[in-house]
Formats: C-alpha cells, structure tokens, sequence
C-alpha cells in the first residue's frame, strides 16, 4: 500500500510539473498572465508530493517490506536501523528519488520564497525547474522505478552492500545532492532571465543566496566524502583524483566561480553574460557527472550501479537540457550588454582573476577527465591520473590563493596600488617568514608545491583575516564576516594538504604480538591479535597500546573484517587524532610465522584538510544568514517608512 | 569573434555529447594488451613447475615452428575451465609450453594431475616477474609465438571452444 | 551483470579472489632500508596503475599482482635504476596506461597544452573587461 502511494505521489507530481510548465508556457508567452497566479501553488504541492514519494520509501526500508523489489534487493530486516533507513539512498533508484526530490522542494522553495526577482522572470525560472524536473520523473519513472513490487516476496533481503554500512551514507550523498541539486535552481534562474531578457545586479542579488546555499552544501559533501574516503579506504590518502570525485569537484568549482561572479553582477552590473553562462555550467556540471558516474564509461574506485541504458537515457536528457540552455544562450546572449569596464586596480579585477583561474581548473579537471576517453576513440589506452591533475591544478590553485588573499583588501571601482601594497605588508611578511623558516629547517627534502603550499597558507591564512583590520568586530557585517572565515578555511584547508604531502611518515612492517615499533616518534607496542564477532560481520582486531616521547598510553584496535554477503574483506583502520596530526594503523594480511602486516602513517595536520572544508562552509552559511538578514531588515525599514 | 566565442560552449558540449555517446555504444573492454605483440620475447629463465617436466628458457620458444606460451597458476579457476581446449589444441598437433605464476610445485603437480597435462615445459614464475616482462595482466593469458620466437598474437582470458580453430588459424599464419 | 549496488560507494574492500596462497613477495610489503631510495620507489609506485584493480594505484592495491610489482620497482630501485627507467620499462610492455603520469608521447600533447591554451583563452576575454592605460 505505502509503494502504490508512494508511486502515485511520484506520478502526481511529474503530471504537476508539466502543468506547471504549460502554465508558464501559456502564461507568459501566449500573453495569459491570469494562468501565472497558479504556478506558484502548483510548485508547492509538487514539492510536497516528491517529499511524500521519498518518506513513502524511507518508511518501506525501514519496515523491511520485502515486496518492494528494491527493499529486498539492498535491505536486510536484521540491518541496524539507521543503515535501513539510510540505505534508502545507498542504491540507484533511490538516489534518483532523492534527486527528483530535491528538486521539486527546491522549486517549491523558489516558489514560497523568492521576492526580489521580477515576476515574469520568477515565473520563468518555475517553468525552467518544471522543465528539468519532468526529464528526471521520467528517468525514475520509466527507467528506474523505486517501488516495484517483486512477487513472490522474498524471506529476507539480500543486504545493502556492507562496504556502505557506515555513518557516512547518512550525511555524505544527501549533503552532495542537496548541492548538485540545488544548483539546479541557479540553472532555472538562468534560464528565466534569459527568456524574459532580464540579466542585471538585481537579478544577482536574487540568484546568489540559492548559489550560496547550493555551494555550502557541497562544500560539506565533498568534505564528509573525502573524509569518509580516507578512512574508510584504508590508503591513508583523502582525494585520489578518481573521475567520480572529479565529477562532485567540478559543479563545485563552477559554482565557486559563480559566487564570485554574481557579486561582480550585484554590485557592478557587469559580468552579465559569464555570470548566465556559470549558472548554466555549474549545473551541467552536476548532470554530466550523474551520467559519468551512472553509465560505468569511466573506471572508478568507487563502485556504482552501472548500466548503460540508463547511461543512454541520461545522455538524451543531457543533451535536451544542457544543449538547450547553451543553445538559448548563444540565441538570447547577443542582446545582454556585458556592462561597465573594470580599472586595472580594483576588487572586481581580482574577482575576475578568480574567475578565470577556477574556469581554468574546472577546465583542466574536465579534459583531464575525458581525456582517457578522447585517445581511445583513437585506439590509444592513457591513464590520466594524480601526477597529472596535482602539477597542472595545484599551481593554477596556488595562484588563485595569492589572489584571493589581496581581493578582498581592495576597493570596488578603483583603488591605488602603493595603498593596496601596505595593506598587503603585513601578511606578505608573515609568508616571506614562513618561507625563510622552511627553506632553513626542510629546505629541499620537500617537494616544490607543498613547499609553495605552506609558504602561501601561511600568507593567505593572515591576509584573510586583514579584512577585519581596526574594524568594530561587532558591527562586521555577517556576510565579511563570512568571506573572511572562508577564505581562512581555504587557508587552512591548503595548509593541510602541504603538511599532509610535506610530512608524512610511512612505516611498513611484519610484526608479532608482542613486538614493539617505533615510527615517526610514536612508540607502538602489538599486544595482541584476536577474533571478534560484530552485527554482521567477523573481524581479526589488532590490540595496540600506542604512546609518544613518553606520554600516556593509548589502546586502539585497526581491523580486518570479514562479510561473507557478499564475501568481502574490508580493513578498519585505526585512527588516533591529536591537534597536530593523526596516526593512521592498517592491519594487513598475515606475512609468515605468525607475523602481521601494518601499515603506520604520522599524518602531521592533515585534519586541517577537513577542519578547512568545514571552516569554508561556515563561513558560507554567514555569508547568507547576513545578506539575508540585511534583506528582510531593508525591506522592514521601507515598509516602516511607507506606514 | 564575439558570436564565435557565444557558440563555442555549445559546440564543446556537442563534441562531447558524441564522445559519451560512442563510449556508450562501444563500452570499455577493460583489457591490457601487451605492447610486445610482434616483438621478440624478452630473454627469461624459469625453473621446473611440475616434477615431470622441464623448465623454460625464452630460447627454447624460438624454434622455427609456431607454438602456444599458456600463462596459468593452479589457484586460478578459469585456467581449469580452459584445460580441456588446451587439450583439444594439443590433440591437434599444437606444441604448448607454459609459466605457472606464483605457484609451487605441488599445487601445480596436483592441478595437472586433475585436469590433464597438455604442456611440453613449464616454468615456474614465483614473483610474476616473467609474466610482467612479457606484458601479461593476469591468468589465464596464452600467446602464439612464431618461429623466430616473436610474439604474435596474445589472447586474453580462458580459451573457450570457439578460440581453438582461431588460434589453430593464428599458429597457421605465424608459420 | 553487476547487481551489487553502491552508492557513491568506496570500494574499500577487495573482493575475495582466487588469490595465489604464496606469501607475498620479498620487497611487496617491504621498505627499502635506505629513505631516499624507498621515497623513490615509493612516488613511482603511487604512479603506476594496477593491472587486476584498475582504479587503483599499485601502491594502494592488494592485489598479488600489484605485490609482486612493487617489489621488482624496489628491486630495481636498489639495484641503481632510476624511476623513469623503471616507467620506461612498464610502458613498453603495458603501454601509456599503465602509467597515471601522463608521458609526452605526441597523443598527449594536447592533454600538456590544454592548461595554457586555457589560460589564454581566459585572459583573451578578460582583456575586453578592463580599462588600459587610462590614469586618473
């Protein structure tokens, strides 16, 4: 009863988008405006519907309702309940629920929401969103149906893949399709604002929360993601440039660039084009990477369900949705003025230097993607891999950190390179300490780029906070505030990663309970080794007493754990965190004569990889609570005068 | 320039439209074939892997006639469902010699005891290290190499019934 | 056909193959006692591809196969060969794929240039935004 109700949700809401979509259609082109009124609650009740497809199928995995064929085909009634419930998503149907779900309560958002976009625009943006939302029901509806019954039921389910049974499953895909998704929102605002020829600041100052809000829940998808990688993975490696990463780091780094490009477009009224052409991209992005991911035509680390007939299904839809939007900007743009010209020394300078180095490296991820792809039609097998990204991005990287530690000290409009100069002085010198400091004590045992990496996190980490220079911190804007805590974040973020690649200390070896080894200034001792029973799952635990320079000890227990549906070998490492690193312990294979192989890292600072990802988003939710709460004050204030 | 510069994303997109739509149609084989196909094989020396046959040197594959160089390993599954080709090729007058990969001698003694034994000399690779000097991926792998001891042809995976009379045709051309 | 379904799963696991009951090469799991040397090996290891798991490097694998690689590049390495000889060696019997580092035979060239070709093509536009030479 719950899968036909949830079925029929599903259908309601794909009939409502298409009503939604004629309604626009007619409203706005056929000149029936009285057909507009109705959009907005049409949108709504479709983001109702969506949500009630969603908890239907939440409520069926939890209930273990094994005549859902979906349920009994990634479910398991003796699974712990929050793997129930999030396994809900842990598959290729109901991911795509998720999706189409949050597309339509993000239309339905746009529709309750939005106030300061003009209305034919705003009516066009729900069309646009009706639009992209009908292609996915038909993708869920036809081609991957949620809530198929399967009859006879089975006894029992055959389980969700235990590799994904881990609390990251709960946070780690919905945060990542909350941001891919919403950057679909941006996608229809683009196209509203193409069709209605409306593209200017006020339009911008529209789009950039529903950007802000995508990119933050991206930032923090893609953080939990690559730290539910590293340790989960067992490499003691946090991003390995795998094309299914590739695909969450592009909408990521379009929609970073649109952040920036949107403000040029709020503030200045420039940009006008590029901005469209961001919002459109960033999207794209999303969508070009569910298909890469989907179809299985790359080969990741990261196991998916593959088909390449719902590959081919998704191509049409991208080739309809994103082959349509380019294709009405290269037919409506002409007529959009770019608008003012910048002077040389000024923060929309900057803002278009950051632009143009994350299209540069959202460019390079993309081709060095497809690349593979690109000489096989040539008969020519290559591996574009780590090497390659690292040494083209990372300076390209390195580069727009330099950048976004000076932007911000510049003024709007034009300012005096001698002024910018002493703002820059003081951070410019803690980056000149840092240098001479490393080049004294490491010198050239590390590679260039963490070398570089370090020196600029130093600067940039200093810069950023410049903003704040001999402010009243407490009548700081919210949204500086924000910029400021994130570019901190990217600092930090950078800072990481150079300290993880400057200072890692590897230490292999074949150890005997019993055996004592020293690595990296930790002092290891193997107590035991000894079979345990969990959930659903038996493991081989190591037990390790672990101390450095004499401190207290401390027990931890990396795993081996053994499934046997489907018979699987994962490790658990064993993570030991302190302000400045973490120790990482794999427990490998048997070697001979009863001596196990262990894989040690000291890892110095690499939590600040995450701790920046996380300051990033921060500062990107005070980014908005601020322009928000400057809006609703604004318009408290006219309403006040007007009374 | 500018409408140059309006339509280039479209016509990018395009472009990759019709790449995905390729690799769609023609799906990765995920298959790494040796580079040394038509090139000499490179000089080894494999001690004995079975007691009741001899080791393999590289010299003793360039004897003027064509023969097969079967890559196999006891542990492997698809190399016991490969036997009765193997056997079927022999029959057929095809001389085969073989590398047992990371193997030991008993493993490999009982494994053609069980399956059958359709191989004039067996080395034994302990460390993979011949099967990566010669490009192979994997077991099971079975080359055909000519008289002058070049490599001609590599098959990849277990023989099944319809590869005999094709690697029969690729010995016959390798003449 | 796969009907094991993961979403944006990691495949942290190895599947349980057919795997040889050998111990694992001398070098597989071994450093090298000399850090420069086993740094060396180690960078080079991390750019090869495994041949069994191929989304992985050889370093990150557990594959047997990849075992027995990582110990005949620290083999090699001891012995004086430099890392590039070593990828030289690989490429020839596997090919530019069993390398993540992209090499510059010619089909890559276009994968080399296509950051600076971008790079102009960005500050060609942004040319058009600014203001030139004006002073005030």
């Amino acid at each position: 009863m719950i899968a036909e109700a949830g079925l029929a949700a599903l259908w309601f809401a794909a009939a409502l988008a298409l009503l939604q979509l004629a309604l626009t259609a007619f409203g706005l082109a056929g000149g029936k405006s009285d057909l507009l009124g109705a959009v907005r609650p049409v949108a709504v009740a479709q983001g109702v519907l969506t949500a009630i497809a969603f908890i239907a199928l939440i409520a069926l995995f939890l209930r273990s309702d094994m005549s859902v064929l979906l349920v009994s085909t990634n479910s398991h009634s003796a699974k712990p309940w929050l793997y129930k419930f999030a396994g809900t998503w842990g598959n290729h149907e109901g991911s795509m629920l998720l999706w189409v779900t949050v597309m339509g309560l993000a239309g339905a958002a746009v529709a309750l929401f939005e106030r300061a976009l003009r209305r034919d625009t705003h009516m066009a943006t729900l069309g646009g969103q009706a639009a992209i939302s009908l292609g996915f029901y038909a993708f869920l509806l036809f081609a991957s149906n949620p809530f198929a019954r399967v009859t006879p039921a089975p006894q029992d389910g055959q389980g969700l893949n235990p590799l994904l049974q881990d609390p990251g499953l709960a946070f780690h895909p919905p945060t990542l399709y909350l941001g891919y998704v919403g950057l679909s929102v941006a996608f229809s605002f683009a196209i509203g604002a193409l069709l209605t020829r409306n593209v200017d600041a006020s339009f911008a100052r529209a789009m950039r929360p529903w950007v802000l809000a995508a990119w933050v829940l991206l930032t923090l998808g893609i953080t939990a993601g690559s730290y539910w990688a590293y340790y989960e993975l067992g490499w003691g490696g946090w991003w390995f440039w795998d094309p299914v990463e590739n695909a969450s780091l592009m909408p990521w780094l379009a929609a970073t660039a649109l952040l920036h490009s949107v403000t040029v477009l709020a503030t200045r009224d420039s940009l006008r084009a590029w901005t469209v052409m961001l919002a459109v991209v960033a999207f794209s992005m999303s969508m070009v990477g569910t298909f890469l991911v989907r179809s299985g035509i790359l080969t990741s680390v990261h196991a998916f369900a593959v088909d390449p007939s719902r590959g081919t299904f998704i191509l049409v839809l991208l080739a309809f949705y994103i082959g349509g939007a380019l294709a009405l900007f290269g037919w409506r743009v002409g007529a959009v003025r770019e608008g003012a010209q910048f002077q040389m020394v000024s923060r929309e300078t900057m803002l278009v230097i950051n632009n143009l180095l994350l299209t540069v490296i959202l460019g390079v991820v993309l081709i060095g993607t497809l690349y593979p792809l690109m000489t096989e039609a040539f008969g020519h097998k290559v591996s574009v891999g780590p090497p390659y990204f690292d040494r083209v991005a990372g300076p390209i990287a390195l580069t727009l950190m330099l950048a976004m530690a000076v932007g911000p000290l510049m003024r709007w409009r034009r300012d005096q390179a001698g002024v910018v100069a002493r703002r820059i002085a003081v951070p410019a010198a803690i980056g000149l300490v840092a240098l001479v400091t490393l080049a004294l004590t490491v010198g050239r045992t590390i590679g260039v780029l963490p070398f570089a990496g370090l020196v600029i996190a130093a600067g940039v980490g200093v810069a950023s906070l410049a903003p704040l220079w001999k402010r009243n911190l407490l009548r700081t804007p919210l949204f500086t505030w924000g910029m400021v805590i994130a570019h901190l974040g990217c600092a930090v973020s950078v800072a990481g990663m150079a300290a993880d690649s400057a200072f890692t200390q590897e230490k292999l070896v074949a150890a005997r309970p019993g055996d004592r080894i020293d690595a990296a200034g930790w002092t290891i001792v193997f107590d035991r080794i000894l079979p345990i029973a969990g959930d659903n799952w038996t493991a081989l635990q190591a037990d390790m007493t672990v101390s450095r320079g004499g401190g207290t000890p401390v027990a931890i227990h990396p795993q081996s754990r053994f499934f046997t549906t489907p018979p699987t070998t994962t490790t658990e490492a064993a993570l030991l965190t302190r302000w400045n690193g973490q120790l990482y312990i794999v427990l490998g294979q048997e070697a001979d004569q009863g001596r196990w192989q262990l894989r040690i890292w000291w890892k110095p600072f690499v939590t600040f990889i995450w701790l920046g990802g996380a300051l990033i988003a921060l500062g990107g939710v005070l980014a908005l609570i601020g322009r928000e709460r400057r809006g609703w004050q604004h318009k408290w204030r006219g309403r006040r005068v007007e009374a | 320039m500018k409408r140059l510069m309006i339509w280039l994303p479209l016509a990018l997109f395009l472009g990759a439209l019709v790449l995905f739509a390729g690799r769609l149609m023609q799906p990765d084989d995920h298959l790494v074939v040796s580079k040394l196909v038509g090139k000499p094989l490179p000089v080894f020396t494999l001690p004995p892997a079975a007691s009741d046959r001899a080791g393999l040197t590289s010299a003793q594959l360039a004897t003027g006639k064509p023969r097969l160089l079967n890559i196999f390993a006891s542990w492997c599954v698809p190399c016991a469902a490969e036997a009765p080709q193997l056997m079927a090729l022999k029959q057929a007058g095809v001389e085969i010699d073989a590398i047992a990969i990371r193997d030991a001698r008993p493993d490999v003694d009982a494994f053609l005891s069980r399956w059958g034994n359709p191989y004039t000399r067996i080395g034994l690779d302990a460390r993979s290290g011949v099967q990566i000097a010669l490009g192979s991926s994997g077991v099971p792998e079975t080359f055909v190499i000519d008289g002058q001891g070049h490599i001609a042809h590599q098959h990849i995976g277990d023989i099944r019934e319809d590869d005999v009379p094709k690697l029969l045709a690729l010995l016959e051309r390798a003449k | 056909m796969m009907r094991i379904l993961a979403f944006l799963a990691l495949l942290l696991a190895v599947p349980v193959h057919a795997q040889t009951a050998l111990p694992p090469a001398l070098y597989a799991d071994r450093q090298i006692a000399d850090p420069a040397l086993e740094k060396k090996a180690s960078e080079l290891m991390a750019t090869i591809r495994c041949l069994t798991c191929q989304s992985q490097s050889i370093a990150d694998s557990n594959a047997s196969m990849a075992g027995d690689m990582r110990s005949e590049i620290r083999q090699r390495i001891m012995a004086g060969e430099s890392p590039e000889h070593i990828r030289g060696w690989l490429i020839e019997r596997y090919g530019d794929w069993v390398s993540y580092q992209p090499t510059a035979a010619p089909i890559l060239w276009p994968l080399w240039a296509a950051p600076l070709l971008l790079l102009a093509l960005g500050a060609f536009l942004m040319r058009g935004r600014l203001k030139r030479g004006e002073k005030r």
